[in-house]
């Protein structure tokens, strides 16, 4: 197997909050290599967030050495973590934070304004569109985030994160604020990236989004606990024909009732 | 620094944020245009006043005569009748300084002309008073030196004399009776208005001074006053010293019977009124401006606040601390410029509004557009630039979460 993505090795990272000291994350080593798909779960404040705030580059360790790519991130500056945010890593949060009354694409856009390497407008448009074209909404890339559904809202956001072409794409609970039905349909926009060769990591608290994966790390108390593969993988586009089979069910049953 | 990119960025927050936008610009508008509009009109007034210290004259230096005493009464100053034509003619002849001297002597009289009749004042004078008085003929020509030495019945009329006795005839030409005495108009003055103290500089006829004193009047050699004119405003208490020098020689020993003033005194209380009006208009003006600063400073700093959060998605999707500084540095100097530009446009409108409706006189002076716009910019830019500095130096993490 080819050099692992991400390398931590022993990473710490302790808060001092007034005159306590909280060990947030207390020694995880982890490899993940290209083409994997990892869930961390953990109850809140076991550790993920920090854990996913490390990986993501937002955070730095303690103590421990963390290697994207090869680089050690420990040993960069602002600036350099912030480049490398923008050209190696991608990022989807709960909220979707997409930026207000921008347009969908638009917002795609706004990765490849802040990377070093210029790109002109016409190309940022096509890559841009390519990425909506990817989570299927390019016929609503002018759209307005207030204008589109929660998950429509994600997908966005997905797009927006893959524009760079990241090594990395990072998942702060991406099905958080959607509900199961948008939560299924955005697992398989990532298992479809995944697919694709997409290096995805996800934080969620939701054991069957999880099953959606191809590994489960579970944090707590600031150590991995257990590192093992997805036993009976759910594939989201069998799971959404089940769901949609119920649904069309439900309204059978229901009909003669005059309810539609 | 990705200049070009930071300014399209900067361009569609503006244009996503139009009513925000729109604000801010309109706090800079109103602090600008209201302190061009109160400027131009102190400006406007000032300029008058000082239009209507010109009117009297160039540098024109006044001889009066001193005050008389009559069985112990005390006559007041020009009371005496110890200045002469002669003392007029030595100022001529001796004091190098002397520009243009012309003798005045003054009698308010029924005019008659053209079958219509007028009280005004009749003057005698020399030839030069017009250079002294700064006052031209509209039409007509002026009374000759060899008019005065022959004392010709001759005479040039104010506007307003012109207008009371020949309102529909030319008046050049024209006979003026004074006293009985018949005299040809040559000329009329052009109009000089009301000077400050009210009176119409326009309501006199004006004689030689022979004229005046053999043939209308039966007046000894005496006259109201001297007026002489400096080569210079500087030069004025210099020859003003140099006349007093020569009167006091002329009158030996005695005590002094004349008074030499110079128009800088009576400019200085018409500068001092102005520069009082100015200094108020100024200190309204600065009200504006600080009101229209704070106005500004509060949108630039309610409107990076409310948008921490999207400097937190912009950090963590790479963008460098500096990135964001420019963005808003940027957005702020578009909207200072949008805004002063505007704010120029309104002020000198309303200035010229003004003027127009009330008859103001309004004077739109580029240091004040410089003052308004530059103050507005800076306060725009600084607020401005500054909250998002600190916003830029957050944690990623922290102002993602600013809720």
């Amino acid at each position: 197997m080819s050099s692992p993505v991400v390398q931590l090795r022993d990473i710490r990272r302790t808060y001092i909050s007034g005159e306590l000291e909280v060990h947030a994350v207390r020694g995880i080593s982890l490899d993940i290599h290209v083409g994997e798909f990892i869930a961390i779960m953990g109850a809140s404040g076991s550790g993920k967030s920090t854990l996913m705030n490390t990986l993501g580059c937002l955070d730095r360790p303690t103590s421990g050495t963390y290697l994207l790519d090869g680089v050690n991130v420990a040993d960069l500056d602002r600036e350099a973590r912030a480049d490398l945010r923008n050209q190696k890593l991608g990022f989807v949060f709960q909220g979707f934070n997409l930026l207000p009354r921008t347009s969908a694409l638009e917002n795609v856009e706004l990765p490849m304004l802040y990377a070093h390497r210029r790109v002109s407008a016409s190309e940022m448009r096509r890559r841009a569109m390519a990425a909506l074209e990817i989570v299927g909404l390019a016929q609503r890339a002018d759209h307005l985030p207030s204008q589109l559904s929660g998950g429509q809202q994600q997908r966005v956001a997905i797009a927006r994160a893959l524009v760079n072409e990241p090594r990395l794409l990072l998942a702060d609970e991406p099905t958080g604020n959607l509900d199961s039905k948008t939560s299924v349909e955005v697992m398989g926009v990532f298992q479809r990236l995944n697919e694709q060769g997409i290096t995805i990591v996800m934080v969620t608290h939701e054991l069957d989004i999880a099953q959606y994966c191809k590994r489960i790390l579970v944090v707590r108390d600031g150590l991995v606990v257990r590192d093992e593969p997805v036993a009976g993988r759910l594939i989201a586009s069998e799971e959404l024909k089940k769901l949609l089979g119920a649904e069309a069910a439900a309204q059978l049953t229901s009909a003669p009732f005059g309810a539609k | 620094m990705r200049v070009l990119a930071t300014t399209i960025i900067a361009l569609r927050a503006l244009r996503r944020n139009k009513l925000r936008s729109a604000l801010t610009a309109l706090g800079i508008i109103i602090g600008v245009g209201a302190v061009i509009t109160m400027v131009s009109i102190g400006n406007g007034a000032k300029a008058q006043v000082e239009a209507q210290v010109a009117s009297l004259g160039r540098n024109v230096v006044t001889v009066l005569p001193g005050s008389a005493t009559t069985s112990g009464a005390r006559g007041g100053q020009g009371s005496s009748n110890t200045l002469t034509v002669d003392d007029a003619d030595a100022i001529r002849r001796e004091v190098a300084g002397a520009v243009a001297v012309s003798p005045e002597v003054r009698q308010g009289w029924q005019v008659i002309g053209n079958g219509l009749n007028w009280r005004t004042s009749v003057h005698g004078v020399s030839p030069e008073f017009t250079a002294i008085r700064a006052w031209p003929l509209a039409e007509g020509r002026l009374f000759t030196d060899a008019e005065v030495r022959s004392a010709a019945k001759v005479a040039v009329i104010g506007s307003t004399v012109a207008k009371q006795l020949f309102p529909d005839v030319d008046p050049v030409g024209q006979t003026l009776r004074i006293n009985n005495v018949p005299f040809q108009v040559l000329g009329v003055l052009t109009s000089k208005g009301f000077n400050f103290f009210g009176q119409d500089q326009d309501d006199c006829v004006h004689l030689p001074y022979t004229s005046f004193m053999s043939r209308v009047f039966r007046w000894r050699n005496t006259v109201n006053n001297i007026i002489v004119e400096a080569p210079s405003a500087a030069a004025m208490p210099r020859l003003q010293q140099e006349i007093t020098d020569l009167l006091q020689q002329r009158r030996g020993g005695r005590e002094p019977d004349f008074t030499v003033r110079n128009q800088l005194e009576l400019a200085q209380t018409a500068t001092e009124t102005s520069r009082t009006m100015t200094a108020l208009l100024g200190a309204i003006a600065g009200v504006s401006l600080l009101v229209g600063g704070i106005g500004i400073m509060n949108i630039m700093l309610v409107s990076v606040t409310e948008r921490t959060r999207e400097i937190g998605i912009r950090l963590a999707i790479g963008a460098h601390d500096r990135d964001i500084r420019l963005q808003f540095l940027i957005e702020a100097m578009i909207l200072s410029m949008l805004g002063g530009a505007i704010g120029v446009l309104c002020g000198v409108g309303l200035a010229q509004t003004l003027s127009n409706l009330n008859g103001w006189p309004v004077l739109v002076s580029t240091s004040s557009i410089t003052l308004a716009v530059g103050f507005s910019a800076f306060v725009g830019v600084a607020f401005g630039f500054y909250p998002a500095h600190k916003a830029a130096k957050l944690d990623p993490i922290d102002a993602l979460r600013f809720e």
